[in-house]
């Protein structure tokens, strides 16, 4: 029989948004194809999960159960989906382009020596697939043919609009207890600790107010600091800046920094490179505070204060203030 | 301890990303050309794990002759050595540069104990050389890392998840593939940089083996929309409508 299995992820009992995106394209893979949706779950779950997965088209779903298999540990994840690829042949592998999913679908693209294509939007099945990926954070899209039995393929994350099935009905649980051997259980989380960063983190600010080189140092990020408390947000900032060692890593926006989507983005002496606006494409608007009124931030955003940021910020403290 | 850092050299890109007329790569006449973040994390780590238990830094790249430049960077960075399997101007997908530089250490008979990467190359964000290559060599592999420990024979390897990390402990040799954060890269002093020059890379031809078929069609810019930002005003009279622009999207 041939299907699309789809590898999904849950947080806290529910199935994670990127999963709920990688499944809504796995199901129209699924449809393309005339096949049946797959799904194979790790965590040790609740029945709650068969019905939101059976809420998305899933027809058959996998548990994973596996007496060593209490923690997360990607290599016998990837024994798994290799197993479970032996056995059912399915034409495609879908996974969230989540850590955890690049983490597995990665090992098992090795296991299998199949190509794996990270990161997709669009899968056209045709002669193989045609798929349109991510390249340097979304700012380039790559339009490539894939074929490997399986195609292994990771969703991009919030690319893809999580859409439930028209028909999503029932589904038909199956146990499944892969052979595992101790190199399998070599690699696995040990222990996990928990930060004791505090405030909002930048992924989930409302509002973050973000500063570039033009900031200038980082004792000026306090009139920065001033407007994000003000508007109940988090301070930002640009790679530029943290290579200035002006602020630390944690706060980096861009593709090898946090990737935000606030209802506003303050964006202060920023330039606007692509490697940046991959970071913040997914902000509701975006403010841009910059001297030069030529800069490609500007393009980008909706709004502009041609200005500088070290007289213009105080001005809009100090306007919310005097509300 | 024998670290080696794997690079991959990448165009510097800027506001805008422009194509070559036939849409299969990146018009680079008028880029420079750099390394990710992520991978001179990975050669920043090796150098510090160097620093602190001894032996020695091997930074390996798989690309064009121009790669060599960026070897001469991580040298210059403090790897002791720099390993260059030349490709030629093809991109090559990560299965076959994964098998090539898998084959590499072998060649070189070099015990690595410590085999850094990038998580994920900046250009074409594949995610796979690392993993790929610990599965060739049967070697344990931790991705996302942002912070390592190494005692003797094992790495505490920490990945970060929403409120926290999780940690791997892990024996060597292991593959560990890094994320920007986990140090910060020293910048090569221009004497360093000088000196780094002189020295004799080694040069490897590798072969390249493609599996199943992954054929790139074309490459396309997206769509932006390129309509200019609404300029609320200049300096700091535009405060007022910066305040009612924060009180229409319901900030304030
Ligand atoms: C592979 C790769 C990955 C990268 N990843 C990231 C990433 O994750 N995040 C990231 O941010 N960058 C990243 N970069 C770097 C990126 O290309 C840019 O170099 C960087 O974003 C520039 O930062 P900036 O805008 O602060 O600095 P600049 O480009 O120097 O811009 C400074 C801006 O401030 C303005 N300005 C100056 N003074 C003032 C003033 N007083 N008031 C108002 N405006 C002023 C200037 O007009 C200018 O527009 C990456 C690069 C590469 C090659």
């Amino acid at each position: 029989m041939t299907m699309v299995l789809a590898l999904v992820e849950h947080e806290e009992g529910r199935l994670a948004e990127t999963s709920q995106q990688a499944l809504t394209l796995a199901r129209d893979l699924a449809d393309q194809e005339d096949a049946p949706l797959a799904a194979v779950v790790f965590e040790d779950d609740d029945e709650q999960v068969g019905f939101e997965l059976a809420s998305y088209g899933v027809t058959e779903l996998y548990r994973v159960e596996h007496d060593r298999l209490d923690r997360y540990a990607p290599d016998a994840r990837a024994a798994t989906v290799h197993q479970l690829v032996d056995e059912h042949d399915p034409e495609a592998v879908v996974a969230p382009g989540s850590d955890r999913g690049h983490d597995v679908l990665g090992r098992a693209a090795a296991r299998l020596g199949v190509p794996m294509a990270a990161n997709c939007v669009e899968v056209t099945a045709g002669d193989g697939y045609e798929v349109t990926r991510h390249r340097w954070g979304g700012s380039l899209l790559e339009h490539a043919r894939i074929d490997g039995s399986p195609a292994l393929l990771s969703v991009a994350q919030h690319e893809v609009a999580a859409e439930e099935a028209e028909d999503g009905g029932s589904l038909t649980e199956h146990s499944f207890t892969p052979t595992l051997a101790d190199s399998d259980l070599l690699v696995g989380i040990d222990r996990i600790e928990e930060s004791d960063e505090e405030g909002v983190p930048l992924e989930e600010a409302r509002v973050v107010v973000g500063g570039g080189r033009g900031v200038g140092g980082p004792e000026d990020y306090d009139k920065l600091e001033e407007l994000a408390d003000l508007l109940g947000g988090t301070v930002g900032a640009s790679r530029a800046a943290v290579n200035e060692g002006w602020r630390p890593h944690d706060d980096q926006v861009g593709l090898t920094g946090a990737k935000i989507s606030p209802d506003v983005y303050i964006a202060c002496g920023i330039s606007g490179a692509v490697q940046h606006m991959v970071g913040c494409k997914g902000a509701k608007n975006i403010l841009a505070i910059n001297t030069d009124p030529e800069a490609a931030i500007m393009e980008n955003g909706e709004y502009a204060v041609v200005g500088d940021l070290h007289e213009v910020v105080p001005a809009i403290t100090e306007a919310i203030r005097e509300g | 301890m024998e670290a080696l850092a794997c690079i991959k050299r990448v165009p510097d890109t800027g506001a805008k990303i422009p194509l070559t007329d036939d849409q299969q790569s990146i018009d680079t006449t008028t880029l420079g050309f750099t390394v990710s973040p992520h991978e001179e994390c990975a050669v920043e780590e090796a150098v510090q794990q160097v620093e602190t238990h001894g032996g020695s830094t091997t930074a390996l790249t798989l690309g064009p002759e121009e790669a060599s430049e960026q070897l001469y960077t991580a040298i210059a960075r403090g790897a002791d050595e720099g390993v260059l399997l030349e490709a030629g101007d093809e991109e090559w997908r990560p299965t076959a540069t994964a098998r090539a530089i898998a084959d590499a250490i072998e060649e070189l008979e070099r015990k690595f104990d410590l085999l850094l990467f990038g998580n994920e190359s900046a250009d074409t964000e594949n995610y796979q050389v690392g993993p790929r290559v610990a599965n060739e060599l049967d070697v344990p592999c931790v991705t996302g890392i942002k912070d390592l420990e190494v005692t003797d024979g094992s790495a505490v390897a920490k990945r970060e998840v929403t409120g926290g990390s999780e940690v791997y402990e892990v024996p060597l040799p292991a593959v560990v593939a890094v994320k920007e954060g986990i140090n910060s890269p020293r910048y090569p002093s221009m004497r360093s940089r000088m000196r780094a020059k002189r020295q004799e890379l080694t040069r490897m031809d590798p072969e390249r083996v493609d599996g199943p078929t992954f054929e790139r069609i074309r490459l396309e810019a997206p769509e932006t929309d390129e309509g200019a930002a609404e300029v609320l005003g200049e300096g700091p009279e535009a405060a007022p409508a910066v305040v009612d622009v924060l009180e229409d999207i319901g900030v304030l």
